[in-house]
């Protein structure tokens, strides 16, 4: 179908700043250039968006419990994290005797690296997109799987029991659950015939995947939110940071600056997660289209796609803050069975189905 | 606060760790010393005494009037129970009748301190297992109640409201409306609380088979309240002794046999609707009659020794009085029933892992002021 | 084949009791006019409490500055702490006879368990409880109060 919403296409931008940079200096400094900026942004972009991803918890989260939340610093308590960031900013860095001071320091910037990482991969928008591998989707496995080491490095780091305990049992709960966001990726993967972001947001022109593989894409998505909750260790599966029985977590040695990291990372792991599930299950930047009602689509495609990824963006977020909110915590032996015994099975089968309907040819649209 | 005595690593890899005093899991200051094996708990030994206040041996110096406000802050989610005690106690010893409207009036007061003290509960063991939500419905709704007791008695929590002879002052007009209309909002809110914790999955899987109790076990280590009840143990003294005007209204004694953490966690919930039918039956018939019986302004026990119990919302409550004629008791003893309760966490903990001891613990409802005391 | 089935349907059961607790939280976010808190400082005009509401002991005096306290001092008999202190002198009344008269009430609100014993047993009713709460101070001899006004004198007939 034509392209209707070339309006809300970056391609043309971003080719103007290139052939700009490029005709003024050489093409070594443009692209350093190009670099420098595309980092500053990201920078910039993943502070705001993670203070207010805290700031928008925490109103969430009072809503949820009939109460106001933060509303006395700025209006509508908007500069709640702020003021929190300046207060963690000016703490005092406590430094532990015969801790491993290299790797001591070395976790919190590896923990941020990767998901500034991961964040680099997927789509925003057209032509928006700073990375298009053509192993888009393994690309961002490979590389949350990095985090585990820098969450392992803090416990074994700081040198004391209980950080070493919540950190193992945190490393088990990541890597475990890695293996079923994995597999639920794969199902979609095989339903688009492709690993690169790019073509699967284009292949979900016509439906977006949930809906086009059915069963198996809905269970696919059950499975995929159960994991990536598990994998950020949020809500119901949060017993290694808020074990208020014996430690605090593998962060417990970390404070001021280096705290905020792991705070801030965390968060941004969750936003990462669901954009990542925005893109492949709900279309991405794609607008809701319907097979058969060309007015519909004519209309829905008005709304840019930059407010479609975020819209859903922020839909699976505030599905995810739902579940912290309302669930009671798993304790570690539950989660390991929940995950070996139910949802590894269930997507084992479940990419079975789903290669059995691709086959066949029985999903919607085309 | 978690600190840590390596007793015999060498042989067992068994080791000792604290639950200090200050723990959000221990509700009040209780040190429990574990020995831990890997994640395994071998033994639990709670160490008590942390708010020792000597209210027994302040008893010894104060009129019978004034010990009433001292019972308040033994256990002080049931505080108008325990005020009930003594005045009991003291009246049964003076063979002084109080008035229908007075025996009337202190079963309602009883009751809806159970309701609180049982939403207390709720939101206290909803936020040990992880659910935070649950925290502020339980106190969302108890503030209704602790309305209806401020507008009566003029405090929330600590009322001495009850005093030997009858009340301390007459019910504010307003109390029948709004008890009715706190009974019709909370019948309807209760099915929430069962969607949001009892019927999920989660909390099934961490409360059922864990921290048994059996009805033999129960008996002999002490345990009555909805404890006790939820191991089969038929311990409600407002049915086998009955006081105020329990022996007029009908309801059920909750009782459960399989003696888990779910059990325990059942029999509260339906005591609550329990407690809502007592009042219900009893709202709109309320005597007329005095609130307060003619009474000396000194008061003196004869010789002797008098012993009464009341069913707090954790289990028997006991003041036992030994008088010599004077105006202060020789000697007060209170049997709490947080004490005997706390006895059986070593028992009901052995074999599960710690995540499993704050459950157990929050299904105990131990409240520390009254093991101190 | 019994077991998937049985498998098939704990996992139906678990997802929907999941579902269920769910709706609950998720109905309570679309509703914001349900929040129950209560801006402080700011609804302080408006705010009222109940008037049986133990705040703070007070003795209340008429428009002529009168009270109706006899220091007889049953109140200090009763009050479990020592809380209250009433301070007496003798004056010679018109007709030669010694009196009592109340010189200083003292009590101290930081050592109140606001039982109510000292009111109940009061027999001219001088003292009875307000319902102001804020009582905070940065030093505690502030909570330290005398009751009685300056030049305040026993209401006639009061005994």
């Amino acid at each position: 179908m034509p392209f209707t919403f070339s309006i809300y296409d970056f391609t043309g931008f971003t080719q103007w700043i290139d052939t700009a940079l490029r005709s003024a200096c050489s093409p070594f400094w443009a692209v350093l250039w190009e670099m420098v900026i595309v980092g500053v942004l990201f920078l910039a972009f993943y502070a705001v968006v993670g203070l207010y991803l805290v700031y928008a918890e925490r109103k969430v989260c009072a809503f949820i419990q009939n109460r106001v939340g933060p509303n006395r610093v700025g209006p509508y308590g908007f500069f709640q994290t702020i003021a929190d960031l300046i207060k963690l900013l000016m703490k005092e860095l406590i430094p532990i005797k015969q801790a491993d001071k290299l790797l001591f320091n070395l976790a919190p910037f590896i923990v941020i690296i990767t998901s500034f990482l991961a964040l680099a991969a997927i789509p925003y928008a057209k032509g928006l997109h700073p990375i298009d591998l053509n192993i888009g989707v393994f690309y961002i496995m490979a590389i949350s799987s990095m985090g585990v080491v820098g969450i392992l490095l803090a416990g074994w780091s700081s040198n004391s029991k209980y950080s070493l305990l919540g950190a193992m049992r945190s490393g088990a709960q990541i890597i475990s659950y890695e293996l079923s966001v994995g597999l639920s990726l794969i199902t979609i993967c095989v339903l688009a015939g492709s690993m690169q972001l790019s073509t699967i947001v284009e292949g979900q022109r016509d439906l977006w995947f949930i809906f086009k593989g059915h069963i198996p894409a809905i269970t696919a998505f059950v499975i995929y939110m159960i994991a990536a909750t598990a994998e950020t260790n949020r809500g119901p599966f949060d017993l290694a940071e808020a074990e208020s029985e014996l430690a605090a977590g593998f962060h417990t040695e970390y404070s001021g600056i280096k705290f905020a990291f792991f705070f801030l990372a965390e968060y941004m792991n969750m936003f990462i997660v669901a954009s990542l599930a925005a893109t492949i299950f709900w279309g991405g930047w794609m607008p809701l289209h319907v097979p058969g009602l060309e007015g519909f689509n004519h209309v829905m495609d008005f709304i840019p796609p930059v407010l479609w990824y975020v819209g859903k963006t922020v839909v699976i977020i505030l599905i995810m803050m739902w579940f912290k909110w309302t669930f009671p915590r798993l304790r570690i032996d539950q989660l390991l069975t929940l995950e070996w015994k139910f949802l590894l099975p269930i997507s084992l089968v479940n990419i079975l189905i789903m290669a059995f309907i691709v086959l066949m040819g029985w999903y919607i649209g085309l | 606060m978690a600190e840590e005595i390596i007793i015999k690593e060498a042989d067992e890899q068994e080791i000792s760790i604290n639950m200090g005093p200050q723990h959000p899991s221990t509700h009040g200051v209780l040190r429990l010393v574990l020995s831990l094996k890997g994640e395994i708990v071998n033994k639990v030994e709670p160490h008590c005494g942390y708010i020792h206040r000597g209210i027994e041996k302040m008893t010894e110096s104060m009129t019978y009037q004034q010990i009433i406000h001292l019972t308040d802050r033994l256990d002080y989610l049931s505080a108008h129970i325990n005020n009930g005690a003594v005045c009991l106690a003291v009246e049964k010893a003076l063979e002084v009748e109080v008035s229908e409207r007075v025996k009337v009036i202190r079963t309602i007061m009883d009751e809806l301190n159970r309701i609180a003290s049982h939403q207390l509960w709720w939101c206290s063991f909803g936020m040990d297992l992880g659910g935070l939500t649950c925290f502020f419905y339980g106190l969302r709704d108890r503030e209704k109640i602790l309305d209806i007791f401020e507008e009566t008695t003029g405090s929330r929590l600590i009322q001495s409201y009850y005093c030997p002879g009858g009340l301390m002052a007459d019910l504010h007009p307003n109390f029948q409306t709004k008890v009715k209309e706190f009974i019709k909002y909370f019948r309807k809110i209760l099915p929430e609380y069962d969607e949001l914790l009892s019927g999920n999955i989660i909390m099934m899987e961490r409360a059922i088979g864990m921290g048994l109790l059996t009805k033999e076990q129960a008996i002999s280590y002490g345990v009555t309240g909805p404890s006790g009840r939820g191991s089969g143990f038929s311990c409600d003294v407002r049915k086998h002794h009955p006081y105020h005007a329990y022996d007029k209204v009908k309801f059920n004694e909750v009782l459960r046999t399989e003696g888990d953490t779910y059990a325990r966690y059942m029999v509260r919930m339906d005591e609550m609707r329990e407690s809502m039918n007592i009042i219900e039956q009893l709202i709109d018939n309320i005597p007329e009659g005095d609130y307060v019986a003619k009474m000396k302004p000194v008061i003196k026990l004869p010789e002797g020794e008098y012993y009464q119990r009341v069913e707090a919302a954790r289990g028997e409550f006991g003041v036992y009085i030994i008088s010599k004629g004077e105006k202060n008791p020789y000697r007060m003893k209170l049997r709490s029933p947080n004490f005997s309760n706390l006895s059986s966490l070593d028992l009901m903990a052995r074999g599960n892992k710690i995540a499993d001891l704050v459950a157990i613990g929050g299904s105990l409802d131990y409240v520390i002021p009254d093991i101190d005391r | 084949m019994r077991e998937i089935f049985n498998y098939l349907k704990s996992v139906f059961f678990a997802l929907k009791s999941l579902w269920t607790g769910m709706k609950v939280t998720g109905a309570y976010f679309f509703k914001p006019w349900k929040i129950v808190t209560q801006q402080y400082p700011e609804n302080r005009k408006k705010l009222q409490m109940y008037e049986r509401t133990k705040g703070e002991l007070v003795m209340p005096h008429n428009e002529k500055n009168e009270h109706q306290c006899t220091a007889c001092g049953i109140c200090q008999l009763n009050c479990p702490n020592g809380t209250i202190e009433v301070k007496s002198v003798t004056v010679e009344t018109t007709d030669g006879k010694k009196k009592k008269v109340l010189d200083k009430y003292i009590y101290n609100l930081g050592m109140c368990t606001f039982c109510g014993l000292c009111v109940k047993v009061c027999p001219s009713d001088a003292i009875v409880f307000s319902n102001k709460f804020e009582h905070a101070v940065f030093n505690k001899n502030k909570l330290v109060k005398t009751l009685n006004k300056e030049g305040s004198t026993l209401k006639k007939g009061a005994e």
